[in-house]
């Protein structure tokens, strides 16, 4: 009882493949660990980052979990390409099948909630307040406790790979195959917990930051002079406000379903399963706007900077997000054609779908225009927005594809779908996140990344997605359809050869992309840029020191332009020498990461069926949300010396620039 | 952030605000609670469209007509109503600074809320003894979840209200506990909001099916 249903058997000790890579992480592990501690690391990293409520700090720490996650992410990854190359006519490869189906599950489910969330959520928590002139978030406390409720997801969802096992039903965990009656097992026990207690640090942060930028903008910016990353990341969080509710709410019936035995996704006594495959798609598909806007974004501000421009046709960018916000909503259908709700029913959701590619285009030709003539630096960042472009016109004109109806019968399920939803993640989104680190990685640190091996990332990257992912457009046309461990057809074997050999090339891109850290840090004193600015830039993030003081900004500054820092150049701004004095901040507290330990704890206890756990933990959880509530003293006041010492210090390494 | 900038760009711009006075805190407070509150009501809304799909499927097993009891229904709904009412006068005395005042306004709307918590548990103690259980059918799932999630959502007010009586007990009616008791009061209103809803789709509509 005191266990619940966890035995010595749920150690998956009998799969030789899980037993080495326990064996890895845990020498791994214990390798990061006892640096930590050799180097006394671990009081500086409580005080100054785990318990940070700078919005700059978490955004880090943010991208810091994308990454690490990413590495976990694409393992899985390599693992199904290697046996898809393998498993033709009598090889059965190397997988099990039980093994295989919690593979792609746990794929889908890390790269988009573990990966691509934390970091788009990461570079709008580093940028936004400083492109709004703002010294932090709305609800900086919340920020911290939205991030490591985050991580306790990622935890829970790591924990499954070694005590028990994680779902074997894709990533969207579709009824009736997620129910009791055919997943007994915890799999989908560790997704939906996983995902809640992500999903609570997810809507938290997007309810934060649509208060801090409709609240907090320096005076002067007009929501029509925001910048327009900070205008997608407006959108992104309003969709993340409207549509994570919906999440929460259906994995909660899916959980009724599953711990009470009631019928809302049951084949028998009046159930439905196809209400969870609406509603699920109802959050899925603004998902995949909240992904790829703020990179849609981050591509603006690169664009603009790298041409030496101001961004051609600001106003219709605006409209064509917010467009883009509202007809998220309107095409969650396209995903199941299939359901067969009918001609009419059907051709709205085509239609939709197919309207959205006219204000995505709109951007495209206003990310040309933009270039046109203008006096392109080939950086890095400008590099993977070229890319992009590239790329995801490819991506969006698939999907066009996949929006009529009649062709979608014959595409559902197939590989022609994983290869078009790659192509607009990978090359929307994941072009769009690196761009955006290569971008504002010397804002973060004051020092830029190393040139060469961004390069060396980009072009592995790159060239590694057409060779992985171009092939599973033919396999989709020939027929093949998605999540299968074995083929049959020996036609087909060249192509996932193909697709594998670009999956290696992908593996070197994001190595390069390790060694470029690791090169950056150690050379950092070579690529150290004192003046704040190492790009010419054009919004606010760039007037202030590389990395900003705490406060970001000694004094509120005044905009007067789309393009504030630009203006604030042209026109003769000088920083302001004396005057300085005291500003009141926030101060750190640790209540955030022992909310989240907590709801670990009780998301554990739930999984393996511990009840007592589960009530004792759910209990102090609540215990210390209130006991936290009669903390009045939250903030500080950074006295005015320490604020000239630091201005101080920037004007001196100023003048030794000059 | 209202503050007019010369538009006239020929004198020296204004580029930052040297003499700035320090934001009232708690400034995007309400606005963020609002926010939340929608949030939470798509929660709801996600709930209503579930009953509102499943909501005739009784499996062969009872239908609202069979399990109903209008006159309850009324009482427990009269209760949550005037719970609301007199949550408005523990703001109105707050606002007058009145903290004696407000303490047992407070008071009164807990008895409240409690009653209707109460009331909500007997009925459902009632319909499980008759065999109507959420596991019986669709149609009771979802009935059962819709209600029971507004009846948590009070349960979870009333530990929160407990929660600010005692704060404002220890340090009065200054402007942090005034800034919770209007987060509070927005959250109390919208269950209210919510509870017609649930009584007009559920239990009214109900019987006309």
């Amino acid at each position: 009882m005191v266990f619940g249903r966890l035995t010595l058997d749920a150690l998956p000790l009998h799969e030789p493949i899980l037993v080495v890579t326990f064996f890895g992480v845990a020498i791994g592990g214990v390798v990061v660990v006892g640096a930590i501690t050799y180097f006394r690391l671990w009081g500086y990293l409580w005080r100054e980052w785990f318990t940070s409520v700078d919005h700059k700090r978490i955004g880090v720490m943010y991208i810091v979990l994308g990454i690490v996650m990413l590495l976990r992410g694409f393992s899985d990854a390599i693992m199904m390409r290697l046996q898809q190359a393998l498993a033709f006519g009598n090889s059965e490869g190397y997988l099990p099948a039980h093994h295989y189906d919690q593979i792609f599950t746990a794929h889908g489910v890390i790269m988009i909630f573990f990966v691509a969330m934390p970091l788009v959520t990461g570079l709008m928590n580093f940028v936004v307040p400083l492109q709004i002139g703002a010294r932090d978030v709305s609800f900086p406390f919340l920020n911290n406790f939205s991030f490591w409720m985050t991580v306790g997801g990622a935890v829970l969802v790591m924990m499954s790979l070694f005590v028990g096992e994680f779902a074997r039903t894709g990533w969207l965990a579709y009824p009736p195959l997620s129910g009791i009656a055919y997943s007994p097992d915890v799999g989908v026990d560790y997704y939906i917990w996983g995902l809640q207690v992500a999903g609570v640090g997810t809507t938290l942060s997007g309810i934060n930051l649509v208060a801090t930028i409709i609240k907090m903008r320096a005076p002067g910016m007009t929501m029509m002079r925001m910048p327009v990353f900070t205008w997608t990341a407006l959108c992104t969080n309003v969709l993340i406000v409207a549509s994570f509710p919906v999440l929460t709410a259906v994995l909660a019936l899916l959980t009724l379903d599953r711990y009470v035995g009631t019928n809302f996704f049951t084949n028998d006594f009046g159930g439905n399963p196809m209400m969870y495959v609406n509603l699920i798609w109802i959050w899925g598909h603004p998902e995949v706007y909240i992904l790829v806007l703020p990179a849609f974004g981050v591509y603006s501000e690169i664009a603009s900077t790298f041409s030496g421009k101001r961004l051609f046709g600001y106003t219709s960018m605006v409209y064509a997000t917010v467009c883009i916000t509202i007809l998220s909503y309107l095409v969650w259908l396209h995903h199941f054609f299939t359901m067969g709700s009918g001609a009419s029913v059907n051709s709205f959701f085509g239609i939709t779908t197919m309207i959205i590619s006219i204000p995505t285009g709109a951007k495209i030709f206003n990310w040309l225009f933009t270039m046109y003539r203008g006096r392109i630096r080939f950086e890095v960042p400008m590099m993977w927005t070229v890319a992009f472009m590239l790329t995801f016109v490819i991506g969006g004109m698939t999907g066009v594809m996949l929006a009529v109806p009649p062709a979608d019968f014959i595409l559902h399920n197939s590989l022609f779908l994983v290869a078009h939803f790659h192509n607009v993640i990978i090359g929307g989104t994941v072009f769009g996140m690196f761009a955006g680190i290569a971008y504002w990685f010397p804002k973060a640190f004051g020092f830029k990344l190393a040139p060469f091996w961004g390069k060396m990332s980009f072009w592995f990257w790159v060239s590694g997605f057409y060779f992985a992912f171009m092939p599973l457009y033919v396999l989709g046309l020939m027929g093949a359809t998605r999540r299968l461990r074995h083929f049959d057809d020996p036609s087909m074997h060249i192509w996932t050869l193909i697709a594998a050999f670009g999956a290696l090339l992908i593996l070197l891109g994001i190595l390069s992309f390790l060694i470029q850290i690791y090169v950056s840090v150690r050379d950092r004193e070579a690529l150290r840029d004192l003046t704040g600015d190492p790009w010419n830039g054009r919004t606010l993030e760039w007037s202030t020191s590389s990395p900003p003081p705490s406060y970001n900004f000694a004094f509120t500054p005044v905009v007067h332009d789309n393009d504030a820092w630009w203006d604030m150049k042209q026109r003769g701004y000088h920083r302001p020498l004396q005057g300085f004095k005291a500003i009141h901040m926030p101060s750190n507290t640790g209540t955030g990461v022992v909310l989240a330990g907590l709801s670990v704890v009780f998301g554990f206890a739930m999984i393996w069926y511990m009840w007592w756990l589960a009530a004792l933990s759910f209990a102090t959880l609540l215990a210390v949300a209130i006991g936290h509530t009669f903390n009045y003293k939250r903030d500080l006041d950074i006295p005015a010396e320490d604020v000239t010492r630091t201005e101080g210090e920037r004007t001196h390494l100023l003048a030794m620039q000059a | 952030m209202n503050i007019t900038i010369a538009q006239d760009d020929t004198k020296a711009p204004v580029f930052y605000l040297a003499d700035e006075h320090a934001h009232a805190k708690g400034a995007s407070t309400a606005l963020g609670f609002w926010i939340y509150l929608m949030s939470d009501c798509l929660i709801f809304a996600v709930l209503f469209a579930t009953y509102g799909v499943l909501g005739g499927n009784y499996a062969a097993g009872p239908s609202p007509k069979d399990l109903f009891d209008l006159p309850l229904v009324a009482l427990n709904t009269s209760m949550l109503l005037l719970s609301s009412i007199t949550y408005g006068f523990a703001v109105l005395t707050m606002e007058k600074g009145r903290t004696g005042a407000t303490h047992a306004w407070l008071a009164v709307t807990a008895l409240f809320g409690l009653a209707f918590v109460g009331i909500e548990l007997s009925e459902f103690a009632h319909m499980i003894h008759e065999g109507a259980t959420p596991q019986r059918s669709a149609f009771l799932s979802a009935f059962f979840t819709l209600v029971g999630t507004h009846g948590l959502h009070v349960s979870f007010g009333l530990v929160w209200m407990v929660t600010l009586m005692t704060q404002v007990a220890r340090h009065g009616l200054i402007p942090a506990n005034r800034r919770r008791l209007m987060c509070l009061s927005m959250f109390w209103h919208f269950l209210d909001v919510i509870w017609i809803g649930v009584f007009t789709f559920v239990y009214l509509m109900g019987m006309l099916r």
